[in-house]
C-alpha cells in the first residue's frame, strides 16, 4: 500500500500524483516505470515515473484519464493508498552527451518524455523539444519543458495553441533548419511511426519508449512483446526504448487494440457505477 | 533429511506398526484393489472452477492404506525426491492416526497437500513402489493419501505450527516465493533464523498461485501453508523485484548475511514462426496470470482475456495441460492439444492428460505449427501445422520429431495458447554480474549445498534446474537451507 501525498489535475484529463515509495524512489533513472493496481480486484498497467524525490522517498506520476484503471487512479484523493506499487521496471535511458537532440512528446507521451529531456540536457545537450496534442488543453508540462530545452515548439492539430500541424511538420521544419545528432520519441505508437519514419529519411538516429500492453512487468508473461529487426521482444524488460527504425509499429498498433472491445464494455460498466 | 536407513528400520520396529502389520495377510492386502479417487463428473466440472480431484473419504484412506505392505526394503522412498517416509504415514493412516501421518509427512515435506496434488507421481515413488515393480499391480496411491493426511490436518483446524529454535537475530533474504523459496524459509524460520521472503508479483505462492490453476490446486491450501509461515515469523514483502527495487548490495547493507534465490523459470518461450505476435496468441503464462492471478474471467474483475471457441494450445506438458483445461472451462467448443511427440513422450502428468480426454479435449499428436494467419483486426483466425514423424532418440532420449515435407495443413482457430517452454528467469543473473550462469541461463550451483559461486548466495527450483517440479524445488529449498546454516555457522565459529 502507498498513500498518495498531493494531487493536481494538469487538464482535464491529466492528472499528477505524488506517492509515497522510497524504495522507487531512491533506485529509479529516467525511463524506468513502475506497475499499479487500485484495489484487490484491480488491473496492473504500467506508469512512467516522471520523477522522484528520493530525500522524501516520493514519486510522482502523470496519468492520462483513458480507460477504467487510469480513472480509477485518478479519482483517489490525497491520503488515499494504492493497492500496489512495483518498480522501477525497465531499461534506465541511455544518457549520453550527443550534440543536438531533438525531443518529441505527443499527448501524454509528454510525461515520460519529460525526465529524459531533463536529464539529456544535464548531460549538456542541447535540446529541442516539440511537444504535440489535438488541443491547448492537452498540451501538459510546458513550463518545466521550457526549463529543460533550449527551444521548445508546439503544435496542436486544430491550432488552438502553437503552431497548428502533426508533430512531424514541427520535427520537419527543425530538421531542416539544423543538424540533428539524436532523435526521441514518445506518444501514441501512431504518432511514434510517423516520427520514426520522418527521422528515418534523414537518417537520424532514433530512440522511441514504447507503451504496449503489460501484466507484470517482469518478463514473465510475453504480454508486452513487439517486434524489433523482425525479433520478439519484450517491452518490460529489453525496454521500454527501442531503435525506433526497427519496431514493426504496425504489429504493435493491432497489438494495442487486443482488447479494445473489452475495455469499453468495461468502461462503460465503470461509468455506470459512478 | 531425516531417511537414514537405522531411522527408517527403528521406525518399523515400533510395536504398533509390527502389529499392523502381522493383522493382515500380505494376499489379503494385495487382493485389495486401488481405491479410486472419486471426482467432479467431466460434463459439470469442465464448466465451472471447482477441484476436480474430491478426495478420499476415511474409510476410502484407510483402505487404500491397508495396501501397502509395509516393505523392508520400502523402494517407494527412493522414488520420491525429499525421500518421505513413505510407510509411516501410510501405516498412520492405517491405524487411524491421521494427524500423526501428517506429522511424519511434515518431517521431509513442508508443502504435503501440494505435492499430494501435484507431483507426478507416476514416475516418481509410485513407479518405485513394490506393486508396480514386482508385482505388475497398480502402485499404492501414495500422492492420494498424502493428499487425504495433509487436507485432515488442514480441516482438522489443528495444524502443526513446527516449533522453531530461539531467534538468533542473523538476517537472511529469500527471494521469490514458490516453492523453492518457501520451502527454504520455513527450515531457516525452524533454525531461528530472521526471514524475509521478497516476492516481485503481489500475491504469494509462485506458479502455485499464477500458473497451476484452482481445478487442480485450490489458492486456499497454498494460503493456508503461506499463514503457517507467517505464525513461524517470516515476513513477507510483496511488490519487491530484487535487482530492482533494491538489488543484492542494498540488502546486504540492510544486514542480510544470506540469500536464496528461488526466482524460478518465468521466462515465456515463443517458437518464432510467422504470424505468432498476432491478437489471441499468448504465452502459456500470460493465459494463466490473467485467468489465475487477474482473475480476468470473472466479471467484477479488471483484467480483460480473451475467450476462445476454438482453441489450440502448443505443447505437451503441465502447462500446456492447464491452458487447455482453462480454455475449455471458459466456454471453448473445440479445445485443442496440438503436439510434436506423441503421447508417451508428453512430460504431463498421466493424471491431466487422463482428465483433459474425459473433458473432451482434442490430442493432435505429431503436429506443428508454422505459421497464423489473422483477420483485418490482426486477430487470429487460422494456423497452419505440419505433420511430424519419429526419428532416432535425442539428448533427452526421447525421440526427436522430424517434420514431413508437404504435410501441411490448415485449421481455424480464434485463440492459441504457445506452451512450449520456459528459460530462467534473467532478472537476478543479469543484476549480479559475478554470478555464475550456464548458457541455458540458468545458476550453477554446487548440488549438495546449493551454493553459487559467490558464498553468501544459495539458489534452487526452476531458477538451477530450468523447469522442473514442485517436489524438486522444494527438496532445493531445503537443501539450500542446510547450507546456509552451515555456511553461517562455520564464518560465526570461525571468527571466534
Ligand atoms: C512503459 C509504459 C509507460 C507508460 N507510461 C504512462 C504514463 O506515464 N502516463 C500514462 O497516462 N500512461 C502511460 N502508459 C500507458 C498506460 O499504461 C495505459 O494508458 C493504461 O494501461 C490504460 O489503462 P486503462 O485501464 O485506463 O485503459 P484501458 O481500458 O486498458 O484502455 C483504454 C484505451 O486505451 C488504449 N490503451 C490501452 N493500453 C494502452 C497503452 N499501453 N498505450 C496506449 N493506449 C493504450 C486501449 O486500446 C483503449 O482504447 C504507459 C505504458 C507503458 C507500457
Ligand atoms: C502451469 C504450470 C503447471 C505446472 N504443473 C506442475 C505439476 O503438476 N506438478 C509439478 O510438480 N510441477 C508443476 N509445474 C512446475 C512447478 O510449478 C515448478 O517447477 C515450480 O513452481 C518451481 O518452483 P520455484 O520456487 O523454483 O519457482 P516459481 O514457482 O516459479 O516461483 C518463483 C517466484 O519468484 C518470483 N521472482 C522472480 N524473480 C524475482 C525477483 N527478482 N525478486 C523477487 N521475486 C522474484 C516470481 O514472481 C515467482 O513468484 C507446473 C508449472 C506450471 C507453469
Ligand atoms: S512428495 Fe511427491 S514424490 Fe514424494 S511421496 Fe509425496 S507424492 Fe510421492
Ligand atoms: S513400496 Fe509400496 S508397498 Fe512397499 S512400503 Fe512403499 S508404498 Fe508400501
Ligand atoms: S509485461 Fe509480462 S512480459 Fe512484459
Amino acid at each position: 500500500m502507498n498513500k498518495i501525498v498531493s494531487r493536481k489535475n494538469l487538464s482535464e484529463h491529466v492528472v499528477k500524483i505524488d506517492i509515497e515509495a522510497p524504495l522507487i524512489a531512491k533506485k529509479r533513472k529516467a525511463g524506468h516505470f513502475v506497475i499499479v493496481r487500485i484495489g484487490e480486484k484491480g488491473e496492473r498497467i504500467p506508469l512512467t515515473i516522471s520523477s522522484a524525490d528520493p530525500e522524501r522517498g516520493i514519486i510522482t506520476l502523470i496519468v492520462q484519464k483513458v480507460g477504467v484503471t487510469s480513472h480509477k487512479l485518478s479519482a483517489l484523493k490525497e491520503g488515499d493508498f494504492i493497492t500496489d506499487v512495483v518498480g522501477p521496471l525497465g531499461k534506465a535511458t541511455h544518457i549520453e552527451k550527443v550534440g543536438t537532440v531533438l525531443c518529441a512528446g505527443g499527448g501524454v507521451g509528454i510525461a515520460p518524455l519529460l525526465p529524459i529531456v531533463e536529464e539529456m540536457h544535464k548531460a549538456g545537450n542541447r535540446i529541442i523539444t516539440v511537444l504535440a496534442a489535438r488541443s491547448r488543453e492537452l498540451i501538459i508540462l510546458e513550463d518545466e519543458m521550457r526549463a529543460h530545452s533550449d527551444e521548445v515548439i508546439i503544435m496542436t492539430d486544430d491550432g488552438s495553441y502553437g503552431k497548428k500541424g502533426l508533430v512531424t511538420n514541427g520535427m520537419e521544419e527543425v530538421i531542416r533548419k539544423e543538424k540533428i545528432d539524436m532523435a526521441i520519441t514518445i506518444g501514441p505508437a501512431i504518432m511514434m511511426k510517423y516520427c520514426a519514419l520522418l527521422t528515418k529519411k534523414y537518417n537520424i538516429p532514433t530512440v522511441a519508449s514504447l507503451n504496449t500492453i503489460m501484466v507484470d512487468g517482469t518478463g514473465m508473461c510475453g504480454a508486452c512483446r513487439v517486434s524489433i529487426n523482425g525479433e520478439t521482444k519484450f517491452v518490460c524488460v529489453d525496454g521500454p526504448e527501442f531503435d525506433a527504425h526497427a519496431v514493426n509499429f504496425d504489429e504493435m498498433l493491432l497489438r494495442l487494440g487486443g482488447y479494445r472491445e473489452e475495455e469499453r464494455i468495461a468502461y462503460e460498466s465503470y461509468l455506470k457505477t459512478l | 533429511m531425516n531417511n537414514h536407513p537405522d531411522y527408517l528400520k527403528e521406525c518399523r520396529e515400533q510395536e504398533w506398526r509390527v502389529e499392523l502389520r502381522k493383522s493382515m495377510k500380505a494376499k489379503e492386502r494385495t487382493a485389495l484393489e486401488r481405491v479410486k479417487m472419486p471426482e467432479h463428473e467431466p460434463e459439470v466440472r469442465s464448466r465451472d472452477h471447482r477441484e476436480v480431484n474430491i478426495g478420499l473419504s476415511e474409510e476410502q484412506a484407510v483402505v487404500e492404506a491397508k495396501r501397502c505392505l509395509d516393505c523392508a526394503d520400502p523402494t517407494c522412498i527412493s522414488g520420491c525426491p525429499v525421500g518421505i517416509n513413505i510407510p509411516a504415514f501410510i501405516k498412520n493412516i492405517e491405524r487411524g492416526a491421521f494427524l500423526e501421518s501428517a506429522r511424519v509427512l511434515k518431517e521431509t515435506n513442508t508443502l504435503p497437500a501440494v505435492c499430494g496434488r501435484v507431483c507426478p507421481q507416476e514416475v516418481q515413488c509410485e513407479e518405485a513402489c513394490f506393486y508396480a515393480r514386482k508385482l505388475h499391480l497398480l502402485p499404492v496411491a501414495i500422492g492420494n493419501l498424502e493428499r487425504f493426511a495433509a487436507d485432515y490436518e488442514r480441516n482438522s483446524g489443528k495444524i502443526s505450527i513446527p516449533e522453531t529454535e530461539k531467534s538468533n537475530g542473523i538476517k537472511v533474504a529469500i527471494i521469490g516465493s514458490g516453492p523453492a523459496g518457501l520451502a527454504a524459509a520455513a527450515d531457516m524460520a525452524r533454525l531461528g533464523y530472521s526471514v524475509t521472503v521478497f516476492e516481485a508479483l503481489h500475491e504469494l505462492g509462485g506458479v502455485l498461485k499464477y500458473g497451476i490453476p484452482e481445478f487442480r490446486l485450490p489458492n486456499e491450501i497454498v494460503d493456508v501453508e503461506i499463514d503457517n509461515l507467517k505464525k513461524m515469523g517470516v515476513s513477507f514483502h510483496t511488490n519487491f523485484v530484487v535487482g530492482k527495487t533494491a538489488d543484492l548490495d542494498d540488502l546486504r547493507k540492510e544486514g542480510y548475511r544470506a540469500f536464496f534465490i528461488g526466482s524460478g523459470a518465468g521466462l515465456p518461450r515463443f517458437m518464432n514462426i510467422p504470424g505468432e505476435n498476432y491478437i489471441g496468441i499468448f504465452s502459456s503464462n500470460e493465459y494463466l496470470t490473467r485467468v489465475n492471478l487477474m482473475n480476468a474471467a470473472k466479471e467484477e474483475y479488471d483484467t480483460p482475456v480473451l475467450f476462445g471457441r476454438k482453441v489450440a494450445v502448443i505443447g505437451g506438458g503441465n502447462t500446456a495441460m492447464d491452458s487447455v483445461r482453462t480454455a475449455r472451462r471458459l466456454g471453448a467448443e473445440k479445445a485443442m492439444i496440438i503436439y510434436r511427440r506423441t503421447e508417451e513422450e508428453m512430460p504431463a502428468r498421466k493424471e491431466e492428460i487422463k482428465h483433459a480426454r474425459e473433458e473432451g479435449i482434442e490430442f493432435h499428436m505429431l503436429s506443428n505449427p508454422v505459421e497464423y494467419f489473422a483477420d483485418q483486426n490482426g486477430r487470429v483466425n487460422r494456423m497452419r501445422i505440419q505433420k511430424m514423424k519419429l526419428g532416432e532418440p535425442d539428448s533427452s532420449g526421447r525421440r526427436r520429431p522430424i517434420p514431413i515435407e508437404g504435410s501441411e495443413y490448415d485449421t481455424e482457430v480464434d485463440l492459441v495458447v504457445v506452451s512450449v517452454g520456459v528459460s530462467p528467469n534473467p532478472l537476478i543473473p543479469s543484476s549480479v554480474k559475478e554470478l555464475e550462469v550456464t548458457r541455458w541461463g540458468t545458476l550453477v550451483v554446487d548440488k549438495e549445498s546449493m551454493q553459487t559461486n559467490i558464498p553468501e548466495l544459495f539458489a534452487g527450483g526452476d531458477i538451477v534446474r530450468g523447469g522442473a517440479t514442485v517436489i524438486l524445488a522444494m527438496g532445493d529449498g531445503r537443501k539450500a537451507a542446510a547450507g546456509m546454516h552451515k555456511t553461517i555457522t562455520d564464518n560465526v565459529l570461525n571468527k571466534k
